[in-house]
């Protein structure tokens, strides 16, 4: 299968008796491993795992390193991602042996440190969101949706209400929301956006009733507008007696603003690694708190951090009512401290100066880029914006060619084809930690391949041209799906 | 104040502005309605400077005692193991870390590739045959396996051993409640699942058999023995929960006939951080490949026909299902599955044995050592690095006294089992000297009375 040209896997560099490791010795007396099982619990076969040598494994990981783009590579206005800047302290941070070589079923007493901590950053961002409490529990964003989801379910079942099974999500909203109401037990409902590209709130009325568990709402929404309707929404969804969550992924564009709380959300999601600088590690690890208000607090989930008279931080499991355990330990909490240390860098006036920043780049980059591709929703946006590439389409380049040209300039091209209510969509989300010089030279290379559109398609439709591979054959990687390298 | 991490400059501010054609940027936050804005300054700590933050982290940090400042007999799920140095180098390289989820193949070669031979590890140590890029943890990944096997025999009682992690078992409750699973439990007797009662309750109505290997006490379950009772019912899956260490010296649960295989890799090249984020991995046959959780790569070629790999079979997943998908899962556990990768490469094909034997050999010369001295331990059958040792006094209070020796304790079982109070649950890895042992049982002797 290997070509001569292709790019090894490790598997390939393997050579029998290679080492690249040396672990402690063995200074306890031998023992005979194999008297004590039945043979069949004895594995026979070792596991495939290459065999090599400490500089070959640094070479091999370092080549892949450079056939990958980060932040720090270049401009990556993913939308909907918020790629800012990770900051090195943070990094520093989080692998002090404090806070790193700790165990998670340590006394208390030997963790106060890591508990402090904890609390204070619940605490800080039950002030950011206007929650009245925050559970640091959940691993990503769409954990964090479920969890406040079986947190609402619990409520309402604890009201006898429990002909709620209907969740209410915008068919602009992310996919993790309709998937994690399903998760949680729901049936996801759509509600349609209107020609403003709001939540149409005749619709809204519509499907509200009193099956109504929740809606679920990004404010601003996925095509960085402000649902300014928000006040009429909670009205009509509380006085139906349901319950609003906020996806708390596009919190960069408000902070200090407005809070969730103070649009009469109920539920909120963080996405720490998204505003709150945890670096996307290539998908993960990331932290999604979930902050409620004083109604939902019985229903958080086991344990919380609380705090005694005398300043001891402790594991509260005292809590009844709890829907349980959603995660085994506390969180993620190595990004946790990363976020922690962004939040206590940046202050109160520091985190409004970002979202000031954030929104004012968006719109920056939003008029600029709207002289040659059409915009659709033509408004103030606030941390990100929505293009179409309805025109270039009709000299046959799609949004996915120019995305693919980006590539060539050395940009991670904006999230493409989301949200579904826009045709040929791009999703541009710059973030405050930008300079006007990027987005200058961001804006003169879209303009530039607008202009190939127009003058020389096949440059565009063929890109890229400068990467180590080109467009790959997706179609055949599903069809006949090959998961893992087997030896030939 | 011109923050670091904010390039904009005032002359930046007017450009834009006027470009935008406003006066201020407060119009651009005009929509939001009166009544919801925020006009208070938020209740958080003032911004501290780079030198001083450090410096109150470090400070933060050393109020906790850590592997580094004390000897840890602690596992329970969670262990301190020998990290290569190069673990740290290669996931520092910040076109890994700070990249996003590889959604663009022609530029995220590097991490696309670094999650198939992931993968491909992943299948090696398990003997299964896919696997995906990981999950957020072992628990969460354990109550996937319990969701996907309910979904795929249509089928809502679940048998769940008693011997699991604790916490795995308590997540699998908190999930099933979406799919309103019935879960039952099955006692355990001398650390091993009573195999009879499993037997009493599998029925043609089972989804599944869930257990782990080794269990939470160490000891390896009889998975053949298991195997042929649940291949009784035609469609019932077991799914089995490993620690991937040990399975360097364990036959590995797919050949006997686990139809999905879950667990943490945080043993390899993770620190323990407090509990997370560790890495999940989820690993099944082939036949229940498109219903996998999460995101799984792809082998395929580009326009050249250069090898290449993509995210692939993506219709199982949120963002093209929706409502539909097989799991909510975005976000994963990408970084931590690089570590074990590099992890796993180092250690290669002989050092998963070896380490997994020094983890053997070294916990069980803890565990004579304790019987030297006068205690009692539990089981008798074979195990991996964790054994119970039984104690005069509560758990919680020997160990805050081992605190002020330099020794982290082992995990106190009273917590979860009444009938397990006085026990410790000892974990024995290859990181721990003889010498370390032997003043540990010797500590422990004097403490216990
Ligand atoms: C609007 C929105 N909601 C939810 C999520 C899900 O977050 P995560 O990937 O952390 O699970 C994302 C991120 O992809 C998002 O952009």
């Amino acid at each position: 299968m290997a070509n001569e040209q292709d790019f090894p896997v490790i598997f390939e560099l393997s050579k029998e008796g290679r080492k690249g490791y040396h672990l402690p010795e063995l200074d306890v007396d031998d023992f005979n491993l194999d008297d004590e099982f039945q043979k069949q619990y004895i594995r026979q076969e070792d596991p495939d795992l290459p065999e090599v040598s400490e500089l070959q494994i640094m070479r091999h990981y370092t080549a892949l390193s450079t056939r990958n783009h980060g932040v720090d590579s270049g401009f990556y206005p993913l939308g909907s991602c918020t790629m800012k800047y990770n900051p090195k302290m943070n990094e520093d941070v989080a692998r002090l042996p404090g806070l790193s070589s700790i165990h998670p079923y340590q006394p208390e007493s030997s963790v106060q440190g890591a508990l402090a901590l904890m609390y204070d950053l619940q605490t800080s961002l039950s002030h950011i969101t206007g929650m009245d409490y925050v559970t640091l529990q959940s691993a990503a964003g769409a954990q964090g949706e479920w969890t406040g989801l079986m947190m609402i379910r619990a409520f309402h079942e604890a009201n006898g209400d429990y002909q709620r099974t209907k969740v209410i999500v915008p068919d602009s909203a992310h996919g993790t929301n309709p998937a994690s109401a399903t998760v949680a037990g729901f049936e996801a409902v759509t509600v349609k956006s209107n020609e403003r590209g709001l939540v149409d709130l005749d619709d809204l009325r519509r499907v509200v009733d009193e099956q109504t568990a929740a809606l679920m709402l990004t404010n601003p929404n996925t095509l960085g507008l402000f649902e300014k309707d928000i006040i009429e929404m909670a009205e009509i969804v509380h006085g139906a007696g349901g319950r609003l969550y906020y996806d708390g992924a596009n919190l960069n564009a408000i902070m200090g603003y407005t809070r969730p709380v103070d649009m009469g959300f109920d539920v909120v999601h963080l996405n720490l690694h998204k505003t709150f600088t945890g670096p996307h590690g290539g998908g993960g690890p990331g932290s999604g708190p979930v902050g409620v208000t004083n109604e939902l607090a019985p229903f958080l989930p086991k344990p919380l951090i609380a705090k005694t008279g005398d300043e001891q931080y402790f594991f509260d499991y005292d809590r009844p009512h709890s829907i349980g355990r959603i995660k085994p330990y506390y969180g993620n909490f190595g990004i946790n401290v990363r976020a922690y240390t962004y939040i206590r860098s940046m202050g109160p006036d520091g985190l409004k100066q970002v979202s000031e920043s954030a929104v004012l780049n968006a719109n920056y980059m939003m008029r600029r880029l709207s002289e040659e591709f059409e915009l659709p929703y033509d408004q103030h946006c606030k941390h990100e914006f929505v293009l179409s590439g309805k025109n270039q389409k009709k000299m046959g380049v799609r949004t996915l060619d120019m995305a693919k040209r980006l590539l060539d300039f050395g940009y991670h091209p904006p999230t493409i084809y989301f949200p579904l209510n826009v045709e040929e969509a791009l999703m541009v989300e710059p973030t405050e930690t930008e300079a006007k010089e990027t987005l200058d030279e961001f804006v003169d290379a879209m303009n530039q391949i607008s202009k190939e559109a127009k003058e020389d398609p096949e440059t565009v439709q063929e890109a890229p041209h400068t990467t180590v591979v080109d467009r790959m054959d997706e179609t055949t990687a599903a069809r006949k799906p090959i998961l893992r390298y087997y030896r030939d | 104040m011109q923050h670091r991490y904010i390039p904009m400059t005032d002359e930046d501010r007017q450009a834009m502005l006027k470009t935008i054609g406003v006066s201020s940027s407060d119009e651009l936050f005009a929509d939001i309605p009166e009544p919801v804005r925020f006009t208070g300054e938020l209740n958080i700590k003032p911004a501290k400077s780079e030198f001083e933050l450090k410096k109150e982290m470090a400070g933060l940090a050393e109020q906790n005692s850590h592997t580094q400042s004390h000897t840890s007999f602690l596992g329970a799920g969670v262990y301190e193991h020998y990290i290569p140095s190069i673990v740290d180098h290669v996931i520092s390289r910040s076109e890994f870390y700070t990249a996003y989820t590889p959604y663009q193949p022609e530029i995220s070669q590097g991490e696309l590739q670094a999650i198939f031979e992931f993968q491909t590890m992943i299948c090696e140590m398990t003997g299964m045959e896919v696997a995906n890029s990981s999950m957020y943890d072992g628990g969460t990944a354990l109550a996937e396996a319990v969701n996907l096997s309910a979904g795929q025999t249509k089928k809502k009682k679940v048998i769940v051993s008693k011997a699991i992690h604790p916490e795995s078992l308590d997540v699998i409750y908190t999930y099933a409640k979406g799919f309103n699973l019935d879960i039952i439990e099955i006692d355990h007797q001398n650390g091993l699942t009573d195999l009879d009662q499993l037997k009493a309750e599998l029925d043609d109505d089972t989804a599944s058999v869930v257990m782990q290997y080794p269990n939470f006490f160490g000891q390896i379950e009889p998975l053949e023995d298991v195997q042929s009772l649940v291949s009784e019912q035609q469609k019932t899956m077991m799914i089995v929960s490993s620690n991937p260490l040990a399975l360097g010296y364990l036959t590995p649960p797919g050949e006997f006939g686990a139809d999905i295989v879950v667990g943490d890799a945080q043993v390899f090249g993770i620190p323990t951080q407090f509990g997370g984020p560790h890495c999940g991995y989820f690993a099944t046959t082939k036949k229940l490949m498109r219903k996998v959780p999460g995101r799984l790569v792809g082998q395929t070629t580009d326009d050249e026909g250069r090898r290449g790999f993509v995210l692939t079979l993506q219709a199982r997943e949120q963002h093209i299902r929706r409502d539909k998908a097989t799991s909510n899962i975005c976000s994963n556990q990408a970084l931590n599955a690089l570590a074990s990768s590099v992890a796993m490469s180092a250690l290669g094909k002989q050092g998963v044995r070896e380490m997994a034997e020094l983890n053997m050999k070294k916990a069980r010369y803890a565990k004579k050592a304790f019987e030297s001295a006068g205690f009692e331990t539990l089981y008798d059958g074979p195990f991996f690095n964790e054994f119970i040792v039984k104690l005069n006094k509560p758990v919680q209070e020997l160990n805050e006294a081992l605190l002020q020796e330099g020794f982290i304790g082992g995990y106190d079982l009273g917590r979860d089992q009444e009938q397990y109070d006085h026990h410790m649950l000892v974990a024995v890895t290859e990181v721990r000297s003889k010498d370390e042992i032997d003043q540990f049982v010797s500590k422990v002797g004097e403490l216990n009375g």
